[in-house]
């Protein structure tokens, strides 16, 4: 395939269009997966040993978190797609991820506190990825309040992906700084594919459906936002245009 | 460049630039933490490297709008701009103006503002050497969240949301060296973290912020 063929997307109309046809089955896809994982795994799972049916909160909670992460990673290719190349489409899907990465990152901070009060009996500490999750929903407030102050499109692209790339520097700088500033009362990573002791496969499979659904949900959302922001542009020129011609 | 340098000084120093608008924030914060938190002496000792930082921090904070909003109001930043000088030098010379009249005022004044809050004798040094190593990166991280709101008409608010979170890393580890060193504990970890982060600023932030201007005076 070649590759690129791929910058056709970025046309508006051929994105519309393309989008058009992709996003019910995306759509209707994430509806099923996240339907089918979250019934799977509230009801038909058992109840952990130690954890009880808290564990069940899971189910939201790391895939949320998953997508916190990636909706800023896509907004950083996105981003730098937008300062090399510089089409518009990239610019608007930044922007649209930005307000979903955002409710992800919090769906994932009110979960694991919902989960932390019974578990370890505080709503909140102060652990490392705790907070690197609250200074991400810090960068993301900022990149969004950067983009609703600056009245001309152009101008403002530029800057929150300036802002971005930047901010991904420091967002990485902190996780890192957290962890040495305080010890994690947070358990490690045990989905890794690489680790002898991960979490038991009744949990595993229905997680992995609902971390598909979590994806799905995403790239529609992100999908939606975009062809309205494609679509609000558009209407702006034309009622510039007719302003001219009266 | 110099010539730029100085006349950003002078302008700080005498148009009531701020200059010692930042000290004297810097004094109340500090006053006025006896009174939120109490008098006991050996609490208060424990949390002054923190409480120091954060002062120096917020008070680092709300002069950054001055950096480019008055030269962008009377368009010398314009001029500035069309000028030989390139603008990552512009930039430079403007955190290293801020730094002089906002930074190096606060690192000078932290000693005697630990004296209030009952600081521990070893931590003197230690703090004074975390801010002199810590506030160049404030100004030049402020700089950049400055550049970024230059042309709004109320950035200041916006600007404290941008360049907060960017300051974590920083505060973190300069409370720490602070802190470790008031304690009497090995400082030598933070203080390397500390000054690589502020050399890592300083060398790679302001092609950041002067494409940001850049943008800004299109």
């Amino acid at each position: 395939m070649n590759l690129n063929a791929l910058w056709e997307y970025a046309n508006p109309k051929k994105f519309i269009e393309t989008t058009d046809r992709v996003l019910p089955f995306v759509a209707w896809s994430a509806a099923l997966l996240l339907a089918a994982g979250l019934v799977w795994g509230f009801f038909f799972t058992p109840e952990d040993y130690r954890q009880g049916s808290t564990v069940k909160i899971i189910y939201l909670h790391v895939p949320a978190a998953l997508m916190a992460i990636n909706a800023w990673l896509m907004m950083l290719v996105t981003s730098l797609v937008w300062i090399v190349r510089r089409h518009h489409v990239s610019a608007l899907a930044a922007r649209a991820a930005a307000p979903v990465g955002m409710v992800m990152t919090l769906i994932a901070l009110a979960t694991g506190a919902l989960w932390g009060q019974p578990m370890w009996g505080t709503w909140w500490a102060w652990d490392p990825r705790l907070t690197s999750f609250l200074i991400l929903f810090l960068f993301y407030l900022g990149y969004i309040a950067l983009w609703e102050a600056i009245e001309n499109d152009d101008t403002a692209a530029d800057l929150t992906s300036i802002l971005c790339l930047v901010g991904s520097v420091f967002a990485l700088l902190s996780r890192y700084a957290v962890n040495f500033w305080n010890q994690g009362l947070h358990q490690g990573a045990s989905l890794s594919l690489d680790k002898e002791e991960n979490v038991a496969d009744v949990f595993w499979y229905p997680l992995l459906v609902t971390m598909a659904g979590f994806v799905l949900l995403f790239v529609a959302l992100v999908l939606v936002r975009t062809r309205t922001e494609i679509r609000a542009r558009r209407t702006r020129a034309l009622e510039a245009r007719e302003r001219m011609q009266a | 460049m110099i010539a730029l340098l100085t006349r950003d000084m002078r302008l700080a120093v005498r148009a009531g630039g701020g200059f010692g608008l930042g000290l004297a924030f810097f004094l109340i914060v500090v006053v006025l933490v006896p009174f939120g938190v109490g008098p006991q002496s050996a609490l208060l000792s424990r949390i002054a490297p923190g409480m120091l930082w954060l002062g120096a921090l917020l008070a680092c904070l709300l002069s950054l709008d001055r950096i480019f909003a008055l030269d962008h109001e009377d368009g010398s930043l314009d001029l500035l701009a069309t000028s030989p000088l390139p603008m990552e030098g512009i930039v430079v010379v403007k955190a290293f103006a801020h730094w002089l009249t906002t930074g190096l005022p606060l690192v000078l004044a932290a000693p005697v503002l630990g004296v209030l809050l009952n600081l521990p004798g070893p931590g003197f040094g230690w703090l004074v050497l975390s801010l002199v190593l810590g506030t160049p990166a404030l100004s030049v991280i402020g700089t950049f969240g400055a550049a970024l709101t230059v042309g709004l008409k109320r950035g200041g608010l916006l600007l404290s949301l941008l360049v907060l979170p960017l300051y974590v890393p920083t505060l973190i580890f300069g409370a720490e060296v602070a802190r470790r060193g008031a304690e009497g504990l090995a400082v030598t970890t933070p203080l390397a973290l500390l000054a690589g982060i502020t050399c890592g600023t300083i060398a790679l932030l302001p092609f950041a912020s002067a494409a940001v201007l850049k943008v800004n005076l299109r």
